[in-house]
């Protein structure tokens, strides 16, 4: 027997389970039920041209940028201290890091609550230090510190893991020539760093831009992102064109930024995603 | 710099760990609400097991994750070794299906396996949910093997068999302990992801079939009880001492294994790190 045919049963599995899921959200997407029958239709993905729906967008991208920005400035100097200290610490450190994530994330996302209420954790803390307190909870903001909160440990893992594994001795060559701490870091350590840095940018855009339930709980409802959108049309609406050209846009979307981040890999040479 | 680095560290762990410890810190709390303290108490650690509800979330979730992490992994295996023999361009066309559960967005997944699930007439429950969490478990299964599969030495099998081993025997005695480590990673990376999967579960589940994770969402509306406070401290501390356990059990073991873990890890770096590193 052939060794490459046990892979069959997975591919059946495959055409039911992936397949033919995503042809029938292409198919709802552009076809109509009307009085004669189905009918062939780009009303669903015009009625997504609304500057109602335009702004959801929009917002989705904005806020999505803002937490990956963050998360960026935020991971990167925690990887780098992280990837420069000695062994035994380092292994407890990357463990505290993916602790957390064993923690239901709706969970650890709804204690935020209890942290940011007007009357909550940080404000009392506030209060008794005598500071302004701090008012965010069901807006943007609250919505973007969520997002960073769930997707920060995205940025640092593949970041440190490509820091610590840079040579020492490069860096020690760059120094020996003559290049002080800041060239060193601009000219040889960020650049050898990009693998991580972009895989990272990747693993949270892209949750980011799709999360529903974050935006739910922190966001208080009124915040719509495009993810609250297509839960709508499918679960209250029933809506099922509009939401299946949402979600069409949707992976349209992430198809794109990864054939972008996969372009920029290649020129960079090296460090695949996967 | 010293201090400043050390400063900067315990920040970020502050941030990562402040919500965790509101809710260990409030599952003691003799109020229900989540505004005030009001005292000490192990009630909710006590009511936790008389709710019928969180009891049977409690249970779907952990048979879910079991039954689909368990076939995702024997599936998973069987379909590395037949694809990794496929011909390049086939390999190619159902290596690029395979990466479609993990880039999609949950929320495209869970709503289009909703869609298949109605239209071929499935009442939504507890077998849509476990069909649901097998699809998208396989994809990490079969990326965490492959790569075992291509450090592995070609001719150990054809040598297995040269030498009167059955192909099953071949399999067994041969493959099988060379892809362990990707097949132990695939399987607990599955493991987890099912464990604590909200979005795909909550389009694909009906009936009165739910997991932890709905019971959360649909509690976070009203208010959620310290019950659920108490079972996430109960089920953190367990993953805490499970990783203690292991990480001592690793140190004491021989360096060569302990290498052949580094490396297993490397290979599935880019995979989200999630349960690899026991």
């Amino acid at each position: 027997m052939k060794r490459q045919w046990l892979a069959s049963p997975y591919i059946v599995w495959m055409v039911i389970f992936i397949v033919v899921p995503m042809l029938l959200i292409l198919f709802y997407s552009i076809t109509e039920q009307t009085e004669d029958g189905l009918q062939l239709t780009a009303e669903h993905f015009r009625r997504f041209i609304d500057p109602i729906y335009i702004n959801v967008l929009i917002r989705s991208l904005a806020l999505a940028l803002a937490c990956t920005a963050i998360c960026l400035l935020l991971g990167y100097p925690m990887a780098a201290i992280l990837a420069s200290r000695e062994y035994s610490r380092k292994k407890i450190m990357y463990m505290l890091i993916v602790l957390p994530m064993w923690m239901n994330f709706l969970l650890r996302t709804y204690a935020w609550l209890t942290l940011l209420e007007r009357n909550g954790v940080i404000n009392t803390v506030l209060s008794i230090l005598g500071l302004p307190s701090l008012d965010i909870l069901y807006t943007n903001e609250a919505v973007v510190l969520g997002m960073v909160y769930n997707f920060l440990p995205f940025m640092i893992l593949p970041i440190y893991s490509v820091l610590s594994k840079i040579d020492r001795s490069v860096i020690e060559a760059a120094q020996d020539l003559g290049g002080n701490n800041i060239t060193v870091f601009r000219r040889v350590v960020f650049p050898l760093s990009l693998p991580g840095v972009i895989s990272g940018i990747t693993m949270v855009f892209m949750p980011a831009v799709t999360t529903f339930v974050i935006s739910r709980l922190l966001g208080g409802g009124q915040f719509t992102l495009i993810g609250n959108l297509i839960e709508q049309q499918f679960l209250s609406s029933g809506d099922w064109g509009f939401g299946s050209a949402l979600s069409v846009i949707m992976m349209l979307m992430i198809l794109i930024s990864m054939g972008i981040m996969n372009k920029y890999e290649q020129e960079n040479g090296g460090g695949a995603l996967w | 710099m010293r201090f400043l680095k050390k400063t900067y560290v315990f920040l970020i762990f502050a941030f990562l760990y402040a919500p965790i410890l509101v809710l260990i810190v409030f599952s003691f709390n003799e109020s229900k609400s989540r505004a005030n303290w009001e005292g000490f108490t192990l009630k909710w650690y006590y009511e936790l097991f008389k709710d019928r509800h969180i009891m049977s979330a409690l249970y779907y979730t952990l048979l879910i994750a079991v039954l689909s992490s368990a076939i995702a992994t024997l599936i998973g295996i069987i379909a590395s070794i037949g694809i990794f023999h496929m011909k390049k361009v086939p390999q190619g066309v159902v290596l690029n299906l395979n990466y479609i559960p993990i880039l999609n967005p949950d929320i495209v997944t869970g709503i289009s396996l909703m869609v298949l699930f109605i239209f071929m007439k499935m009442n939504l429950g507890f077998v849509t949910m476990l069909l649901a969490h097998i699809t998208f478990n396989i994809p990490y299964v079969i990326l965490s093997i492959l790569p075992k599969l291509k450090q592995m030495n070609k001719h150990l099998y054809e040598a297995a068999l040269d030498l009167g081993a059955t192909p099953a025997e071949a399999f067994r005695k041969v493959i099988l302990p060379e892809i362990m480590p990707g097949v132990i990673t695939g399987f607990l990376l599955a493991f987890t992801l099912s464990l604590d999967d909200f979005v795909i579960s909550f389009f694909t589940t009906g009936s009165g079939v739910t997991n932890l994770s709905i019971v959360i969402f649909g509690m976070a509306r009203r208010g959620i009880s310290p019950k659920i406070n108490a079972l996430s401290t109960l089920m953190f501390v367990s993953v805490l001492i499970l990783l203690i356990i292991v990480n001592i059990r690793m140190s004491k073991d021989n360096p060569e294994r302990r290498a052949r873990i580094e490396r297993s890890k490397e290979n599935s770096r880019y995979l989200p790190d999630i349960g690899h590193d026991i």
